[in-house]
């Protein structure tokens, strides 16, 4: 067969060029927003300061300098990346389990890390955390309570996909299991919560608080490489999840393996989501909102909306996360609870104006 | 001849819904698998993709055998319209256009969007290319289904009841595009339908389907009162009118 007769189609050109544009758009808005983050908070800095300590980078003595490089740009890096990569699970759940209401939180992968923290404290004992809100409240070794973290929510996800192997990997399965499994790790974390002393309560329930401020350098780099490579992984596999999104007959026939797509899809969704809550605390609403708000604005095709979810997702996460440093400033509260304040009264109004 | 199926089988749990099918289609020609609910004509057209890995047995497409082939290649040589298409939000150019994602690499070519305009234009859908497919007709999604699938370039194209839950002008509309690619196209179609009256008036060929196995193979003209009751249980009159065969249940 042979079509090779049509001509560049310039109106569709135009309108991919109006979504690509509303993503560049959005991503000066990050930049711009994130500026005025490094600006403001207990210390308020000048934008021009702002612009010229960052060019004569980290190192310097001053007070700007230490206030800076210190603790708003990692915090605000940090945000941006777990937003990013929050909205982009979000995201590929929603798409791989055909569900709108998937989310690493809606599938229990938060709470089973919620759960896995808790374990932690039960077993490795209190000692300090970096919360804003609980110098008092300490973790022995938060490594320690991270990990655990981190493995209960990949074991979660694993649990998931066992039996979605065995069921043949159908969204309907995978969905329903998280739910169980979302329903079990809150019951063990009410467990644990009302066996242990008051103190542990505190440090548990602080915990769960997710909060941007918690993580160094390190954690950046750990949290950012891997939701870098699993975003590469989304990117590199659009059509594959285009295809999907046609259904699941339809991707065959197009050439991809649906089931292994399915698996591997969620694998790098669950990583991304267990990383982040294992070192940031639960962060609900990004990642089940940025979809939603990008499928309203650019569409449901993975080209652009991966991307464009992504950029969504840092700029919620960052937008919340300057609001709840500075709401009851110089008191800084958790940004999970701006996220779940900013993200519900925002997907009430996506759901009531339908499509 | 383009698609040969040799001795297919298909056993979904202990159940054998495939028992040894056997057919071809030449290129140009159109083959319509009739036969009653449950009897395996959906079954057959997804083992013919390898959408269902058969049991037992082999197709081949050119010469080449299926299962030795990657699903990309088989993508490049096979496009499938399936009963059941999810809709996105997504519009009529970009699902054309997904139907080249077996011959994508890493970026989409001149050539990947010329191949979609002249398919668009074939359909007469160039003027709703922008339109949203999730706010279409069910008649117009069915175009926009097969129109990807023709985009796929395939040298056999399989479709799955392709005309069901349309009005009678959605039916014929869709069958004159599909007749015209077969031809114009030196295409190979193969398709699932159960308005024997309709598909007398487009297909070349006809295998009738009962109990896993191919029961009859005919053109329009060899099909008898006694072979459709025989598969259907339902008895019938064949009158002819501008030399087409028209079945009428007694």
């Amino acid at each position: 067969m042979h079509l090779e007769d049509g001509t560049k189609p310039t109106a569709y050109r135009k309108y991919v060029a109006q979504k690509i544009g509303l993503i560049i758009g959005l991503f000066i808005l990050l930049i711009l927003f994130a500026l005025f983050a490094v600006s403001v908070g207990s210390v308020s800095i000048p934008i021009p300061d702002v612009i010229l300590t960052l060019l004569s980078g980290p190192g310097g003595t001053g007070l700007f300098d230490r206030v800076i490089w210190n603790i708003r740009i990692p915090q605000i890096i940090t945000a941006i990346i777990a937003g990013a990569g929050l909205a982009v699970a979000g995201v590929a759940m929603q798409s791989v389990l055909k569900n709108p209401l998937a989310s690493p939180y809606t599938l229990g992968l938060s709470n089973a890390a919620a759960f896995g923290a808790a374990v932690g404290i039960l077993l490795f004992g209190l000692g300090t955390t970096g919360n804003n809100m609980a110098d008092a409240i300490s973790v022995e070794n938060p490594y320690l309570v991270t990990i655990c973290a981190f493995i209960f929510s990949m074991a979660a996800s694993g649990i998931i996909l066992i039996v979605a192997k065995i069921r043949s990997a159908t969204p309907e399965v995978m969905v329903l299991a998280g739910v169980a499994l979302n329903s079990l790790a809150v019951a063990g974390l009410a467990a644990i919560q009302y066996f242990v002393d008051e103190t542990k309560v505190a440090a548990i329930v602080f915990w769960q608080f997710g909060d941007a401020a918690r993580a160094g350098w390190t954690e950046i780099a750990i949290i950012g490489g891997i939701v870098l490579i699993c975003f590469i992984y989304f990117i590199w596999k659009r059509w594959d999840f285009n295809a999907m999104d046609a259904g699941d007959e339809t991707a065959k026939s197009l050439g991809v393996h649906v089931s292994r797509l399915r698996l591997t899809g969620m694998v790098a969704a669950s990583l991304i989501s267990a990383v982040v809550v294992s070192f940031l605390g639960v962060i609900g609403f990004v990642g089940l909102v940025c979809p939603h708000i990008m499928r309203r604005l650019i569409g449901d095709d993975q080209r652009y909306l991966i991307g464009g979810t992504a950029v969504c997702g840092a700029l919620l996460l960052l937008v919340s996360d300057t609001v709840a440093r500075t709401m009851i400033s110089p008191h800084v509260l958790p940004v999970a609870i701006i996220t779940s304040f900013l993200g519900a009264p925002i997907f009430l109004y996506l759901i009531v104006r339908g499509k | 001849m383009i698609l040969r199926v040799n001795d297919v089988h298909f056993d979904y749990k202990s159940r054998k819904v495939l028992n040894g099918v056997e057919l071809g289609v030449n290129q140009g020609e159109i083959l319509a698998i009739m036969g009653p609910n449950g009897v395996g004509k959906s079954t057959l057209l997804k083992c013919m993709d390898m959408i269902l890995k058969p049991t037992a047995g082999s197709v081949f497409v050119n010469d080449s055998d299926l299962a030795a082939l990657s699903n990309q290649e088989i993508a490049q040589k096979i496009g499938y319209v399936s009963q059941r298409n999810d809709v996105s939000r997504t519009t009529v150019f970009d699902a054309v256009l997904l139907g080249r994602k077996p011959h994508i690499g890493l970026t989409i070519s001149e050539k990947d969007y010329q191949i979609v305009d002249a398919a668009l234009k074939r359909f007469e859908l160039e003027d709703m290319q922008l339109r949203r497919i999730d706010e279409m007709s069910g008649g117009e999604l069915q175009k926009v289904c097969i129109c990807r699938a023709i985009a796929q370039e395939p040298s056999v194209l399989l479709l799955d009841e392709p005309t069901s839950s349309l009005d009678l002008h959605n039916q014929l509309e869709i069958l004159k595009i599909i007749k015209n690619v077969t031809v114009g196209h030196n295409t190979a179609t193969v398709l699932t339908m159960h308005d024997l009256n309709l598909a007398l008036r487009f297909a070349d060929k006809f295998v009738f389907m009962k109990d896993g196995i191919i029961h009859d193979a005919c053109d329009a003209n060899g099909i008898t009162p006694e072979m459709i009751e025989n598969i259907y249980g339902v008895k019938v009159h064949i009158e002819y009118f501008k030399g087409i065969p028209y079945i009428i249940p007694i």
